[in-house]
């Protein structure tokens, strides 16, 4: 049942995706009780799982940890917008240049950066996002409208669609479809299940495997005469590009680029997303993404009217008490709850959420299979026969 | 080689694509549908109405935010009929009449915006798309108010601005589903000028120091112009990044060039530390060209005079409102939000109060939440006194704590006296920080809508969101 999440097969692939495909496009109906099923927030689960799936290439496979990369979030939307602005509001211009200019910036960063590795490496990525935010903040305001963000107006060219929608929203618009609600959630759900694909594919690719040898110890791999800068620089460029994409589908979505997106909490943030999911696992990264989304968005609006329906039941003293030490967990709490369920999975489930799924179904279906399905390297050896 | 080796058909496969295919594409009509089942937008169809409160939870303006929040609950509560009623009772005119608003009781949803349009966007969609507000209100920063504003207006619900003083909020990035009570840099610059006049005479010279982003610039701009009118000579503008921290290399500098007035336009922390480290360089002892060295921090708040503490004693700056105005309107909601949380409001409390009263009566004299009723119940057709301009036009209404206020139709900024205030030199407590030197009259502060501070931008017409 859940061999899909340990053996790395053609066959057990396309059963992933296929559920992976029908759990996202079943979104708006299993998300309902979760108080979820809303287009903005579905839409930030589809665009922060294309980032974080991204993310995971650099860091999962080849270990190098970036904490930059909100920076080619931040380049990505800029272009929608300036695509926007300029080309019109149609989508798949914006996100094809929003990924080619990330691309391109990210083989920049990623050329000067990853002449070190280790914390050398992170340091320069934070140095350069860190950069890149300030300049979009305020030096480059003429490009980037500095704090008060990037919009598209009435009065821009839109060589393409400009002149016929004097009066129409300025939403993005694909070939009459409003990039807004449930369908911009579709168009992100499309795009993050055919990225997601190609996820896999690099996963097993000979390529992924080079990465993953990069990670397991470089210097074995330069003694054998092999130059591995260009694998990591060429998953360096790919995941900018994830990034770009996801920066892409943020001002799809809603048409605003704001350089706050590039700040180094938002690079932090994805770095977190990664590692709660669990690093270097295919569905991890999304999870984890999903994750803090929802406590983004969700924790944070509960207020004490929240909570006082919820214990309601208790009596009269309890209820008093109950609110106020659950209040400090919601409402601007919620980096509070955050924070303790980073550290519980940190120390408790170093493989993040996805080894806790592993560990659960093995403790359910797992006794048999455990014997007959021998495990891949030795961090998950069955013992305890 | 049969091809059915896997055990399912190319039929079966083709039949469940089909139904999963088809499921997908209905899955949108099946939550969509609601939407159209009314004129507009969210339309409350039970007893109750929402309204959304969007402020700084968290963040830089953590502070300013709970303050708005205090605000709003106690505007509900007497929207809703409880408590005293603050200024239900001075408000003039009114059609509230404390039972909710249209028979309907006001229910509340917060989001935390954390000074970040992006974020400030994402709750303020929640709290549209999920919880179903049919006005979003608050904030604390003009790049969010900027933001939320063209959100509000792309899908149909009204926004009534918080705390924003940049020009652009109701100037190049007005909107038509966007109103502002707070008053803007412009006002402030027009309020200071006589005042620093006839405090540091016509022969000064300026240093500004300036917080690096919109609404720094417009800050700057209107207070150069202004004092430049006067006779002032600008000696150096310097742009400084946001959050610094550590200012002594800017505050260096202003010592030898020879300028005697230093501007701060800075706000928040940057405010408190700026201000608090040029005290501590000694500016304010020093003797230039013959004159006392000054500093004039054009927009003040409650919140960063208590974050300066000493240092604020003295200096020169503008305000929206403050407590301890002695007018009806002040006093009963000072004497509302002191019974509740035992301390005076500050004056982004009493903007964002303000704003959740005005948005409910205009729905109350519409008879309509819908955001084009509301918008049409703002143009009136009054006018304010003395004031002798065309645009001088709209809704007029006075008891709120500002004296006689017009709600300018051209551009949905609101047009009333602006304070100028000073730093104690002997306060009481640590509320008493500040005392009102001047109220300036509205038609000093008074600009037409196509100043070239604030032309560029058009209201456009108003979204329903259907």
């Amino acid at each position: 049942m859940m061999n899909f999440l340990d053996k790395d097969n053609l066959q057990s692939d396309i059963v992933l995706i296929v559920i992976f495909t029908i759990a996202i496009l079943t979104m708006p109906i299993w998300l309902q009780p979760f108080g979820a099923a809303y287009p903005d927030l579905m839409q930030k689960f589809a665009i922060f799982g294309i980032f974080a799936t991204g993310f995971n290439i650099l860091f999962g496979l080849t270990g190098y940890l970036s904490f930059g990369h909100a920076a080619f979030l931040g380049v990505g939307s800029y272009t929608a917008v300036w695509s926007f602005k300029l080309l019109g509001m149609n989508p798949l211009p914006a996100l094809v240049l929003a990924v080619i200019a990330a691309g391109i910036f990210a083989l920049a960063i990623g050329y000067l950066s990853l002449r070190r590795t280790g914390i050398y490496f992170s340091i320069l990525t934070l140095a350069f996002a860190q950069m890149s935010y300030n300049l979009a903040y305020s030096v480059l305001t003429p490009i980037t409208n500095g704090e008060t963000g990037l919009r598209v107006l009435r009065s821009d060219p839109r060589i393409f669609d400009g002149n016929g929608s004097e009066t129409g929203p300025l939403v993005a618009n694909l070939f009459g479809i409003e990039m807004t609600g449930l369908s911009g959630f579709y168009f992100c759900a499309v795009v993050l299940i055919l990225v997601s694909w190609f996820a896999i594919m690099i996963f097993r690719s000979p390529f992924g495997l080079m990465l993953k040898a990069v990670k397991t110890n470089q210097n074995r791999m330069g003694y054998t005469g092999l130059n591995t800068r260009p694998y990591a620089l060429a998953a360096f460029i790919i995941s900018g590009m994830y990034a770009g994409l996801a920066g892409a589908l943020m001002c799809i979505t809603d048409p605003l680029a704001g350089a706050e997106r590039m700040q180094w909490t938002a690079s932090g943030e994805v770095v977190l997303m990664t590692i709660l999911g669990g690093a270097g696992t295919l569905m991890g990264p999304m999870l984890g993404a999903g994750l803090i989304k929802y406590f983004e968005n969700i924790f944070s609006s509960f207020n004490e009217s929240t909570l006082e329906s919820v214990f309601h039941f208790l009596p009269e003293g309890m209820r008093e008490a109950a609110i106020s030490v659950a209040g400090l967990f919601v409402g601007e709490g919620w980096h509070l709850t955050l924070g303790l369920m980073f550290m519980i999975v940190v120390i408790f489930l170093p493989g993040g959420i996805i080894e806790g799924l592993r560990r659960l179904a093995k403790a359910v279906f797992g006794r048999k299979r455990a014997d007959d399905t021998p495990q891949r390297g030795g961090d998950t050896a069955p013992t305890g026969h | 080689m049969s091809i059915s080796k896997t055990g399912t058909s190319r039929r079966t496969i083709l039949k469940g694509g089909a139904i999963l295919g088809g499921t997908a594409l209905a899955a949108p009509h099946l939550f969509i549908r609601r939407a159209y089942a009314a004129d507009y937008l969210n339309a409350p169809t039970g007893s109750t109405v929402t309204f959304g409160f969007n402020v700084p939870q968290t963040g830089p303006y953590a502070d300013e935010g709970a303050d708005e929040l205090r605000a709003y609950q106690l505007a509900v509560e007497h929207l809703n009929g409880e408590g005293d009623g603050g200024m239900l009772n001075t408000m003039k005119p009114t059609a509230l009449k404390g039972n909710g608003v249209l028979g309907k009781k006001v229910e509340f949803v917060t989001g935390d915006t954390q000074t970040k349009s992006d974020a400030a966007r994402a709750s303020a969609k929640r709290m549209i798309e999920k919880d179903g507000a049919v006005m979003i209100t608050g904030g604390s920063s003009s790049g969010v108010a900027v933001a939320v504003q063209s959100l509000c207006q792309e899908m149909g619900v009204i926004f009534m601005a918080g705390l924003t003083h940049s020009n652009d909020t109701t100037g190049k990035d007005k909107r038509a589903n966007g109103f502002r009570h707070f008053f803007d840099a412009y006002m402030s610059a027009a309020a200071l000028a006589p005042v620093l006049k006839s405090e540091y005479g016509t022969d000064r010279k300026a240093y500004h120091l300036t917080a690096d982003y919109t609404w720094g610039w417009t800050q700057e701009e209107s207070i150069k112009a202004a004092t430049e009118n006067m006779g002032w000579e600008t000696v150096a503008t310097v742009r400084t990044p946001l959050g610094a921290g550590d200012f002594s290399q800017y505050i260096t500098p202003v010592l030898n060039s020879g300028a005697d007035v230093l501007i701060l336009n800075h706000y928040g922390k940057d405010m408190v530390n700026s201000l608090t480290q040029a005290v501590q360089f000694g500016l304010r002892d020093k003797q230039v060209n013959g004159k006392q060295f000054e500093m004039v921090v054009p927009l003040y708040s409650e919140l960063m005079a208590q974050g300066a503490g000493e240092n604020v004693k003295g200096i020169l700056g503008s305000a929206n409102w403050d407590w301890k105005l002695q007018n009806a309107g002040t006093q009963a909601f000072v004497k509302s939000f002191g019974q509740k949380y035992g301390q005076p409001p500050s004056q982004a409390a009493q903007t964002c109060y303000v704003q959740a009263l005005l948005y409910a009566d205009a729905a109350e004299r519409a008879g309509s939440f819908a955001p084009c009723a509301i918008v049409d119940a703002f143009q009136g057709s009054d006018s304010l006194d003395g004031i002798d301009s065309a645009s001088n036009k709209g809704f007029v209404f006075d008891g709120m704590g500002n004296g006689q206020t017009l709600y300018r139709a051209a551009d949905h900024q609101c047009f009333k006296p602006v304070l100028v205030v000073r730093g104690k030199e002997s306060p009481k407590d640590k509320y008493d920080l500040l005392e009102v030197v001047d109220e300036v009259p509205a038609k000093d502060v008074w600009y037409e809508p196509d100043n070239p501070m604030f032309a560029g931008g058009e209201l456009g017409e108003c979204n329903n969101g259907v």
